[in-house]
């Protein structure tokens, strides 16, 4: 097998507190990604998603350390010096955040914002750099994107905005694009559009993605496997297509649970029992323990591991019981 | 035509942004500036030609403010003086300005140690009192302009460092910042092109009041010989001409004050307008005076009419 595009092995973030003690934020994130795949990152807020991105850009907050490895085609990211990390930043990987109107200067134009980088890093003339950034800018779907390029941040809609950051990212044309949740800060019929726009453009130019969300189907649309994160641990990774299926670990299938139906209707959503819970706030044991249905004592104080079951990854100890008819097809097959 | 366009379009955006007080002061520093930088053109008189016979002449048609003890144009000195009592400040910010920013923006980029280190060092300058190190550094090194220009550089650091600190160190943790460091930008390039830009207002805004002070702190030098030396010409220097005052002859002396506290209220209240401090309350009442009746009016019949009526 070729070197993985990215892989994580034992990553760990902890939050220095102002009383002087730590939090663990994340607790041994695993994930490899093969070059041009698309990765879903799923949970609730607060269940390390974010944290887990930002430590691949090495754009923690001051407060948080990392321990465990980062490596991007097999280079080590945490051990890179500054020019080195510019360079992995510049064309390495590419990040869409939540909400363009905070992740753009506000004081520049929308032109000077996407052709920065290519006449810094690229060594591109002002004309070259225009003439590509209005390319892609009719690529992500925008009008008129001449105009545009002279119009301010303030001057154009949410949407529009996220495209045009969809655009820089990829102007810099990197291997690995970082969506931080990148729509959900927009209107709902926006939200397709956009996912749309990035799918469709990852895909023909081979992009890898780590695509963050909590929206479990949206996840599933646009992601190759899909890795279900709680409390700053990853409890189930399977491929999208299987997931809806074949989902094993309690909370993947309390997520799948709560979603409404489009086509009966719901006096009640359900939902999952208690709260979201951060990783320093679990016990040893499974921390989805006190809001699991099919918890038993041991699982409270014992730590799971993830397991292979049913063509996936599981973390989950109770597999057998909760889903006694796949555990003899694993035996027979 | 088309000139006068540019002007009217030039006069208008400028109010907007400084507001009345703003363009008042903005246009008396211009004339003060373009009057020092065309001096030879626009002084009457060469300004160190004595002529005892003119002695204390009172305001006439040959001296149009009158002449002093020795019988030079007080006209013509004031405006050879604006160069010395302009140049003086404008190194002493400039200086200011080189050294201070570099640090603020490193104390803000990389925090922590850095951060308080060099926080520490400006609160330490910050509490010398900038004439005193002035009048230190004469002693050390003789009277002159030099001296005093050097030592109220470095006192003038933190006044105006410590602003740009604070200004860069609220965009340091906006998330745009973030976003260009992914982008591969380096510290240098963040700082400079997008967080200093972004931060400028406030920077010109606290130069220009830097500025004014700065331009009394060398004229009170001057004033006590320790600055510029007396034959040349010098506001600061013309206040101190006690013999004029002691004769009964005012007006050699309160003509170059009133300049000196001209140029720095003005210098003051534009460097307000400029890092967005709104005019005082007693600059803005007249204002709204005139319009609160009608504010009163509108909301009454707000209910009746319907909404875009008002205009």
């Amino acid at each position: 097998m070729s070197t993985p595009l990215l892989e994580l092995s034992g990553l760990t973030v902890d939050f220095a507190t102002d009383d002087g003690g730590s939090r663990t934020l994340l607790d041994g994130v695993d994930l490899t990604l093969a070059p041009g795949e698309a990765l879903g990152l799923v949970g609730e807020s607060g269940s390390g998603k974010s944290m887990t991105v930002r430590a691949v850009t090495r754009l923690l907050p001051p407060a948080a350390t990392a321990s465990g490895t980062v490596r991007f085609e097999g280079r080590d990211v945490g051990a890179m010096d500054a020019a080195a990390l510019r360079g992995y930043r510049d064309g390495g990987v590419g990040m869409v955040f939540q909400d363009p109107r905070a992740h753009i200067n506000p004081t520049r134009r929308i032109g000077a914002f996407l052709i920065e980088a290519l006449i810094k890093n690229r060594g591109l003339k002002k004309k070259e750099a225009l003439a590509r950034a209005e390319a892609v800018l009719a690529d992500v779907g925008i009008d008129d994107p001449a105009r545009r390029l002279r119009q301010y941040p303030h001057e154009v809609s949410g949407g529009m905005l996220q495209r045009v950051m969809i655009a820089s990212v990829l102007l810099a044309e990197p291997r690995l694009i970082l969506a931080d949740e990148p729509t959900t800060a927009l209107d709902v019929t926006i939200q397709r559009e956009v996912v749309a726009i990035l799918d469709r453009l990852r895909r023909e130019r081979g992009m890898g993605m780590v695509f963050i969300t909590h929206d479990l189907d949206l996840a599933l649309a646009v992601c190759g496997r899909v890795a279900v994160m709680y409390a700053g641990r990853i409890v189930e990774l399977r491929s999208a297509e299987t997931l809806h299926e074949r989902a094993a670990h309690p909370y993947t299938l309390g997520l799948l649970g709560s979603r409404p139906a489009i086509d009966e209707r719901a006096e009640r959503l359900r939902a999952i029992p208690g709260r979201p819970v951060s990783a320093f706030e679990a016990g040893p044991g499974c921390a989805f323990a006190p809001r699991c249905g099919f918890a038993v004592e041991d699982c409270h104080s014992t730590p799971q591991q993830l397991t292979e079951f049913d063509g996936g990854l599981v973390r989950c100890g109770r597999l057998a019981e909760i889903h006694p008819d796949r555990i003899s097809e694993e035996a027979t097959a | 035509m088309k000139a006068g366009h540019l002007m009217k379009a030039f006069f208008t955006r400028t109010y907007g942004q400084l507001g009345r007080s703003g363009t008042v002061a903005a246009v008396f520093l211009a004339v003060v500036l373009l009057v020092a930088l065309a001096a030879p053109l626009v002084a009457p008189a060469d300004p160190n030609q004595a002529n005892l016979l003119d002695a204390y002449a009172g305001p006439s048609g040959s001296h149009l403010l009158g002449a002093d003890g020795i019988g030079r144009d007080i006209l013509s000195r004031l405006i050879y003086g604006s160069r010395t009592s302009l140049l003086g400040p404008a190194l002493v910010v400039g200086v200011a300005l080189l050294i201070g920013i570099p640090l603020a923006l490193a104390a803000s980029w990389y925090g922590g140690l850095v951060d308080g280190v060099v926080a520490r060092i400006f609160d330490l300058v910050y509490a010398l009192p900038g004439l005193l190190l002035a009048v230190l550094t004469v002693a050390l090194f003789g009277p002159g302009l030099t001296p005093a220009v050097v030592a109220l550089s470095i006192a003038y650091i933190p006044f105006l460092a410590r602003i740009v600190r604070a200004a860069a160190r609220q965009q340091r943790v906006s998330p745009y910042v973030d976003a260009l460091a992914v982008q591969g930008f380096g510290a240098v390039r963040i700082t400079v092109r997008h967080i200093l830009r972004n931060i400028m207002p406030v920077v010109v805004g606290q130069a220009a009041i830097a500025f004014g002070y700065a331009l009394l702190d060398l004229a009170s030098l001057s004033y006590l010989g320790l600055a510029v030396q007396a034959p040349t010409p010098d506001w600061g220097v013309m206040v101190s001409d006690s013999d004029a005052l002691l004769k009964g002859y005012w007006l050699p002396v309160i003509a170059p004050g009133v300049l000196i506290v001209l140029t720095v209220l003005a210098l003051t209240v534009l460097g307000a307008r400029i890092s967005g401090e709104k005019p005082p309350g007693y600059l803005r009442r007249a204002r709204r005076q005139r319009t609160a009746p009608a504010a009163v009016g509108a909301a009454e019949s707000n209910d009746k009419t319907p909404v875009g009526a008002a205009r």
